[in-house]
């Protein structure tokens, strides 16, 4: 049974599909990589499958006892987090927010929860600086913790390497590799197509066609070679 | 000294300075997240609806107004949030069309109904002036009680506030009722708006929000020192601000004001030094 599987579904907004009959299957501990050009819908799907958005159709269903709030997340940076004064613990337990229920404050397991994920992601020295002081791959790091006190099986991606120097980019990568080496199921969103190629076990491609498979299957399809010789030009 | 223990004597002195000091807390509170959320002027517009509605109830010769403002801006502030996510009009240009037609219609009304002396009465809703050192009992234990509610909703919220001011979209993924802490962040927001408008006037409001906030954020460095800060700061330039007040016979909402605009100006300064 896999965790996710996303069955006919189609993206847009206000009633214009983006992207149309979508199918898709997500298995526990893989790795899948969604790439597509500018605007073809991958921030939409992303969306639809957080529960931020309803999809035009089709349905997503949940496996092997995944609960549909229990996707990690990692958003690209907001201009209200830019200058927000918080420290990276306060940022990282928020992320057991679900956990609260009816409860107003943190206990015991969420505060170890919380502490696991910091050692994981190691910023543990970084436990009481204030977030908008970080570089850029410390402030991916604290996101990628809060994501993972939110969700213990799979975590969902959203560019994480944007603005980030190659060396910290690689640094990430790694992070993400182990993860996924751990058990936990990635989803990434991306436009660094080559590592995407390198690391994932799946390929989704959006856009004009739809493509998805293992990254075998689409190194020889004839969308995956059209669009590496695109992006290949840009890199 | 003597001066003051002697104003300490009158029970409305004391009133003035017991409301005074929870209506600036619960303000700073809140401060914190309504700015952080770009959201400072969602303050400004709904005291402007309070005004309005505070004139309607002069012509109606209430005599408790609050039972007809806080209904009305408590409405306000949820109708500001809905459309606030409305992509027709945008949240700002909302919270300006609804804040401006409230003061000119408010004014309109109060200048069409005869009474006696409007630009006395519009000067008193606008700047507060002496409006806190003429509290009844009643409505001083109302603000006591409603102050107190903040309080208790603010702090068994406090976690769910963080979450949802910092990252909306994360809160909302992993299943936390986003619309739901907006709208309690807006509706105690309408609360202390009317509260503080005895207090300070419905012009000057925004000052106890947005003031204490930013001064503590120039200081502090972590959410939780930051409202605590806030609510520190925002009480003891209240505090001061009215003993000056009485002392010296200055209005009391600008007084109160003009130590925020002080106890920020310290902030920025230190703030500075420490290298922000």
């Amino acid at each position: 049974m896999a965790l996710l599987e996303v069955n006919d579904l189609s993206l847009g907004y206000d009633g214009k599909a983006i992207v149309e009959h979508l199918n898709f299957k997500v298995n526990a501990g893989s790795y899948l990589c969604i790439v597509g050009e500018n605007g073809s819908g991958k921030t939409t799907l992303m969306k639809t499958l957080l529960h931020l958005q309803k999809p035009l159709s089709g349905t997503i269903n949940y496996g092997d006892g995944l609960k549909p709030d229990e996707i990690g997340y990692l958003p690209q940076q907001t201009e209200v987090q830019r200058d927000f004064p918080a420290s990276v613990y306060e940022i990282v337990i928020s992320g057991c927010q679900s956990r609260l229920g009816r409860r107003a404050f943190y206990g015991k397991e969420e505060k170890a929860l919380a502490a696991d994920a910091m050692r994981r992601m190691a910023i543990e020295d970084l436990k009481d600086r204030c977030y908008r002081d970080l570089s850029g791959g410390q402030q991916q790091r604290v996101l990628l913790a809060r994501a993972l006190c939110a969700a213990r099986k799979i975590i969902l991606l959203d560019e994480p390497v944007s603005g980030l120097d190659p060396k910290v980019t690689a640094e990430l990568y790694k992070l993400i590799e182990d993860l996924n080496r751990e058990g936990v199921t990635i989803m990434m969103v991306s436009h660094d197509i080559s590592t995407a190629l390198r690391n994932a076990t799946h390929i989704l491609h959006i856009g004009s066609s739809v493509f998805f498979g293992t990254r075998q299957e689409y190194l020889s399809s004839k969308i995956g070679r059209m669009f590496l010789e695109q992006e290949g030009g840009e890199h | 000294m003597d001066i003051l223990f002697n104003y300490l004597q009158y029970p409305f002195v004391r009133y003035a300075l017991i409301v005074g000091v929870l209506i600036a807390l619960c303000a700073a509170l809140l401060g914190v997240p309504l700015v952080l959320k770009r959201f400072s002027f969602i303050g400004d517009g709904l005291s402007h609806v309070a005004f309005g509605a505070m004139c309607i109830a002069t012509v109606l010769r209430m005599t408790n107004n609050m039972i007809l403002v806080l209904p009305i801006t408590v409405l306000s502030a949820v109708l500001i949030l809905r459309t606030g996510t409305n992509t027709k009009i945008k949240g700002d240009a909302v919270i300006a069309m609804i804040s401006v037609a409230a003061l000119a219609f408010g004014y309109l009304i109060m200048n069409l109904s005869n009474t006696p002396n409007v630009s006395g009465d519009v000067c008193t809703t606008l700047f507060g002036s002496t409006s806190i050192l003429t509290l009844t009992l009643g409505e001083v234990w109302m603000c006591i009680i409603l102050s107190l509610l903040v309080l208790v909703l603010f702090v068994l919220n406090y976690n769910r506030i963080f979450a949802v001011t910092f990252d909306e979209n994360f809160a909302r993924a992993v299943g936390t009722d986003t619309e739901k802490y907006n709208l309690l962040i807006s509706v105690i927001t309408a609360v202390i708006i009317v509260l503080a408008m005895n207090l300070v006037g419905s012009l000057l409001i925004s000052a106890l929000i947005i003031f204490p906030a930013i001064s503590a954020m120039r200081l502090y460095h972590n959410y939780k020192q930051v409202t605590i800060a806030a609510a520190v700061l925002s009480v003891a330039a209240a505090f001061a601000g009215m003993i000056v007040s009485i002392l010296a016979g200055t209005p009391v909402g600008s007084t109160i004001v003009a130590a925020d605009v002080l106890v920020f100006a310290v902030c920025w300064i230190i703030g500075a030094r420490n290298g922000r």
